[in-house]
């Protein structure tokens, strides 16, 4: 039972600003990611609430208790690190028992513990090897059991996976979140992987260049971005320049859009965004010439160039026939402008797609 | 040795390279010539030590240990035996104390002169020591050091420096952050995270460090000889002695002695000895 709030965090190294001004709120048994770009200031964040950095503004809150002044040795959190995560010199049972040792529990509490935990991640018999014996996969299991068995108020998980290859990184995350549910832990995991954040993380925090962009659902984050960083960042889209019109318009290449409410003068500048999908063949749309047919498994990625717009990603159906070189005609289903701060959406939100995360990553 | 030769045999290879035990034979060859080099000094030695008189026709010498029983007996080698085996431990377990932290602090914290206060460690092993070691004792005087057991320590603590912080400082970098504060993380104090965590795992290379710190020390002579004369001799300054005025197995035997010790630790640290733990260290 365990909420996590972080009040305008802030952190700089030298005359950079890591961390600007962040506030997020975790809920009781929630599953954060913090996503975002290297470099964006999501480590930081992660080390801040684990007490391995001190915030130079800002407050860090569990369940309403300021945990700035404490150490990392007096939070109630629990890390799991990148890499190098077990100590050499101890086996399975003794990286896992080490801090309950620090507890004082009798021997016989220790050992039942140890083995309940090994249960927990599915490495039962494994207590008496040592780290150098056990696969990545095994190694990075055995660092969540040592995690757990501290009963932490707090799971934090910085990148843990991203040394393994793609396959047990997969089948990794399915773990953890099955395991985070089961034991219902209030959870913040750092990544730079979208598709690992859209697919476990019940809130995403985008964070970008040190500001945190947005703290959305997966599919509110998918349809709705409201930063232009976000909407380039989580899944694939295209990005065309374009302006305000005198009528209530929008003209971004060779389409001219309606805008609804019309709330911009002439002239100004804007971007609009479009998933691949919401690009949509259609007779009376606006000429596009097909460069490449890209062929990914179950849709094609067809690349085309328009008057203006070159490079244009859509995706289609395996079945639909295009070939390089052909002429079409294009319609813009769904589209969001982003003005300035502000942000409109013609033809209602947009789809979360299966395909379009996997593109990108 | 010979993978090396085979492998330039395979580029540019001469004729006969090719006949394989022709080759073979070559590559024996040149080890056994390598092992003679190295080992026909030692051997040599040896057969000196245990010669009881060794005169020009005879090609092997008569056998006797009567010059171990001389060494043994005499009693100021017997002293200077002593004093070795007390100083060098001494200067090596005072030099662990003093350096290791300072090499954890060089490797892990950042302050202000860390590049030149690591390199200012070399700088007792950039000049010719002998001149150093005249102005230290015009100092030892001043403080009443001159022929005293701290004085010869502290002279063999000079020695043991470069190893006790470059090798330790490049172990300790070694070792991930994450590992201790993955400690910290669970519970455990700085202190804890040190003793139980940072400790036991740069305990290999901090073995080798002492290793070697123990030979410079157990190994000074130059310098025990200006400061330690008359009363307080280590077996390298009696070896002056002994092979300017005794007979020459005297000397033999003196230099089995004075490498056992060499022998028996390279045995111990081969475990231990990695290539690795001396590169490590001279990175800044």
């Amino acid at each position: 039972m365990a909420r996590l709030s972080l009040r305008h965090l802030t952190k700089t190294f030298g005359a950079q600003a890591a961390v600007r001004d962040v506030t997020l709120e975790v809920r009781d048994g929630e599953l954060m990611c913090l996503l975002g770009p290297s470099g964006c200031g999501k480590t930081t964040t992660l080390r801040m609430i684990g007490g391995f950095a001190l915030p130079d503004a800002g407050d860090i809150q569990i369940n309403d208790r300021s945990v700035v002044a404490l150490p990392p040795e007096q939070r109630p959190t629990a890390m799991v690190f990148q890499r190098y995560n077990l100590w050499p010199h101890m086996t399975v049972a003794g990286n896992i028992a080490f801090g309950l040792k620090l507890r004082r529990l009798p021997r016989a509490a220790i050992a039942e513990r140890v083995r309940d935990v090994l249960g927990l991640v599915g490495l039962p018999g494994f207590s008496q090897k040592y780290p150098h014996q056990l696969s990545g996969g095994e190694q990075q299991r055995v660092a969540v059991a040592r995690a757990l068995v501290l009963e932490p108020q707090i799971l934090l998980l910085d990148e843990p996976f991203s040394n393994l290859d793609a396959r047990l990184r997969v089948h990794m995350r399915e773990e953890v979140k099955q395991l985070q549910r089961k034991v219902g832990i209030t959870t913040v995991f750092v990544t730079h992987d979208q598709e690992e954040a859209l697919t476990i993380a019940d809130r995403i925090a985008v964070m970008n260049e040190g500001v945190l962009q947005q703290v959305d659902t997966p599919d509110a984050l998918y349809a709705r971005p409201q930063t232009l960083f976000v909407a380039d960042f989580i899944g694939t889209m295209n990005l065309v320049s374009a302006h305000a019109d005198a009528g209530r318009a929008l003209v971004a290449g060779p389409w001219r859009l309606a805008l609804p409410g019309g709330r911009w003068p002439e002239g100004a500048e804007a971007t609009l965004a479009v998933r691949p999908e919401d690009l949509v063949p259609d007779p009376q749309g606006a000429p596009a010439r097909v460069r490449r047919v890209i062929n990914l498994g179950h849709y094609l990625l067809v690349l085309l160039d328009g008057p203006g717009v070159p490079a244009l990603r859509m995706f289609t159906e395996k079945g639909a026939s295009f070939s390089e070189g052909q002429e079409v005609r294009l319609r813009i289903a769904r589209g969001l402008v982003f003005c300035g701060p502000e942000v409109a959406e013609i033809g209602g939100p947009m789809r979360p797609s299966v395909a379009a995360p996997t593109d990108r990553a | 040795m010979s993978v090396a030769v085979g492998a330039a045999g395979r580029a540019g290879a001469p004729w006969f390279w090719a006949i394989a035990g022709l080759r073979r034979a070559l590559e024996l060859g040149a080890f056994l010539a390598l092992a003679a080099f190295i080992l026909g000094p030692l051997l040599t030695l040896l057969v000196w030590a245990a010669a009881g008189t060794w005169l020009f026709p005879n090609l092997l010498p008569e056998f006797s240990l009567r010059w171990w029983y001389y060494v043994l007996g005499n009693e100021n080698v017997v002293k200077a035996i002593r004093m070795s085996f007390l100083s060098a431990p001494v200067a090596t377990l005072l030099s662990a104390v003093i350096c290791i932290p300072a090499a954890y602090a060089f490797a892990r914290l950042e302050f202000p002169g860390r590049r030149l206060l690591l390199l200012s460690f070399l700088s007792a092993n950039a000049f010719p020591k002998i001149g150093l070691y005249v102005s230290i004792a015009t100092l030892f005087y001043r403080l009443n050091l001159m022929d005293t057991f701290a004085g010869v320590v502290m002279i063999q603590l000079i020695n043991t420096l470069l190893f006790m912080i470059w090798i330790p400082t490049g172990t300790f970098r070694g070792i991930n952050r994450n590992l201790e504060d993955a400690a910290r993380d669970v519970g455990a104090g700085p202190l804890r995270t040190f003793f139980n965590i940072t400790l036991p795992i740069a305990l290999p290379g901090l073995i080798v460090a002492s290793l070697f710190a123990f030979l410079a020390a157990f190994d000074e002579a130059q310098g025990t000889l200006i400061v330690g004369t008359p009363n307080h001799m280590t077996m390298p300054v009696m070896m002056y002695t002994l092979v300017l005025s005794y007979p020459q197995p005297v000397g033999a035997v003196f230099s089995v002695l004075l490498s056992l010790p060499s022998l028996l630790f390279l045995l111990l640290a081969q475990r231990y000895l990695r290539a690795g733990y001396l590169a490590a260290g001279y990175s800044l």
